[in-house]
């Protein structure tokens, strides 16, 4: 039954970004426009090592997945389709997990396209880590999406909830952001395949945590809330 | 507003220490290496703890009031999470001024200093959540303290693993062993700042409780027709 409902509800988000194809394109073209603010920032002069090119991959990411969360729940707001999600007959964890899904979906397309900006801006051959980043892409995208999907549900009708959005994820995430950089930075190297490992797993306990929190707390959060 | 018994016992406590404790700390040794500058260590650690102490409560309270609607729950933890920025805004100021004598630098991304500053701006953003959350607000902040709650083990952890690939010497662990003579004003310092918690905790909370019975009186007077 959840497994169905959020398999329905994962649908009907996919349709209708399908139909309306507002949000890939614009994230998409957000982060193309931060990773092009960082590269004026840092290419030009002696060439950046590869802790820049990881770090601005990551922060790229966190910019983008916010701007697209905070448009993904805006959405929902503008035709009051909150409320009936939140009417539907299926428990409230799969509508969390469903967002949680979308959402991470959406981040992985664009992560796509800006892993690939980075590996060409800063001219670094992904090659053979690229099965261990994805991994680690992930794993760091299911974490922040996990944090995001709750608060971005919740500020539903706050005034200020663009402002607020990044403000309560970001702190939270600053471990995601550690691990992602860190394990991205071992994997560009290559010579330390463990640094990598270690933080995948370091991610996965992450997820664990944060994804059934949610699913623990999303139900007392939104409930009368709609 | 009412103030339950123990504030005054707290109160005075606080009050007392806060005169005794500056005493015994100018008398307390010189420090072998750190000569007077470690001093402010009696201020900044106890800070340090009534931070996560707050931060804590504040879990506590959220989690009572998210799952069982407990008013107190919420209102205990807005209090606590008011303190623990206030206690964070103490030890994150007393920190730099010792780290610029001690290691020549304001600020290091050590492990303390990194989950500290997180914690408080996690903390921060739970007040604004609950100032401009919109309607919902009080549950959206409660989640938020879970959260943060959650996060700071892992926040500890991934910074000492980052720290430990990329190791600086820290003077912190040396200096936390209290040797003669400095045992006592740390501990009157401890019990200082514990009561000064407790009391502020209690007045704070006496607002809140009287924030709620002037809601349900003005819900009564509606009620009754006095008011519009």
């Amino acid at each position: 039954m959840t497994m169905r409902a959020i398999g329905l509800l994962l649908w009907k988000d996919v349709v209708v970004e399908l139909r309306a194809k507002e949000l890939v394109y614009a994230t998409i073209f957000f982060a193309a426009v931060v990773l092009l603010v960082f590269c004026f920032a840092f290419l030009g002069g002696p060439r950046p090592t590869v802790d820049v090119a990881a770090g601005v991959l990551w922060v790229a990411i966190a910019l983008a997945g916010t701007v697209g969360i905070s448009r993904a729940f805006e959405r929902e707001r503008e035709g009051d389709t909150m409320r009936a999600l939140l009417l539907a007959p299926v428990p409230r964890s799969a509508l969390y997990l469903s967002k949680l899904t979308a959402i991470s979906l959406l981040m992985l397309i664009v992560e796509t396209v800006a892993l690939v900006m980075v590996s060409l801006l800063f001219v670094i051959s992904i090659g053979a880590a690229l099965p261990m980043l994805v991994a680690l892409l992930l794993l760091g995208t299911i974490g922040f999406a996990a944090v995001a999907a709750l608060f971005g549900a919740s500020l539903g009708r706050a005034r200020s909830r663009d402002v607020l959005l990044p403000l309560l994820v970001y702190p939270i995430v600053v471990p995601v952001l550690i691990a992602g950089t860190r394990g991205t930075v071992a994997l560009l190297v290559g010579a330390e395949p463990e640094v990598a490992t270690f933080w995948l797993k370091f991610l996965l306990v992450f997820d664990a945590v944060f994804v059934s929190l949610g699913v623990w707390i999303f139900e007392p959060l939104v409930a009368g809330d709609a | 507003m009412k103030l339950r018994p123990y504030f005054l016992v707290v109160a005075t406590l606080a009050a007392l220490g806060l005169l005794v404790a500056p005493q015994l700390i100018i008398s307390a040794p010189r420090e072998a290496s750190m000569g007077f500058v470690y001093k402010i260590f009696f201020y900044h650690v106890p800070s340090a703890t009534m931070t996560f102490l707050g931060a804590f409560v504040c879990a506590w309270g959220s989690v009572t009031y998210l799952f069982k609607g407990s008013e107190k729950g919420d209102q205990l933890a807005v209090s606590a999470a008011e303190l623990t920025v206030l206690f964070g805004l103490l030890t994150l100021v007393t920190g730099p001024l010792w780290a610029r004598k001690a290691w020549g630098v304001w600020w290091q991304w050590d492990v303390r200093l990194t989950t500290t500053l997180l914690l408080w701006f996690i903390f921060i953003a739970y007040l604004f959540a609950r100032k401009y959350g919109g309607p919902g607000s009080r549950k959206l902040a409660a989640g938020l303290a879970l959260f943060g709650a959650a996060d700071v083990p892992l926040i500890y952890f991934s910074v000492s693993i980052w720290r430990t690939i990329h190791p600086k010497a820290t003077v912190i662990t040396g200096i936390a062993k209290s040797r003669n003579g400095m045992g006592t004003p740390l501990l009157v310092a401890f019990i200082t700042f514990t009561c000064l918690f407790l009391a502020l905790l209690e007045l704070r909370l006496s607002l809140e409780r009287a924030r709620a019975r002037v809601d349900e009186l003005h819900l009564e007077a509606e009620d009754a027709g006095l008011v519009s």
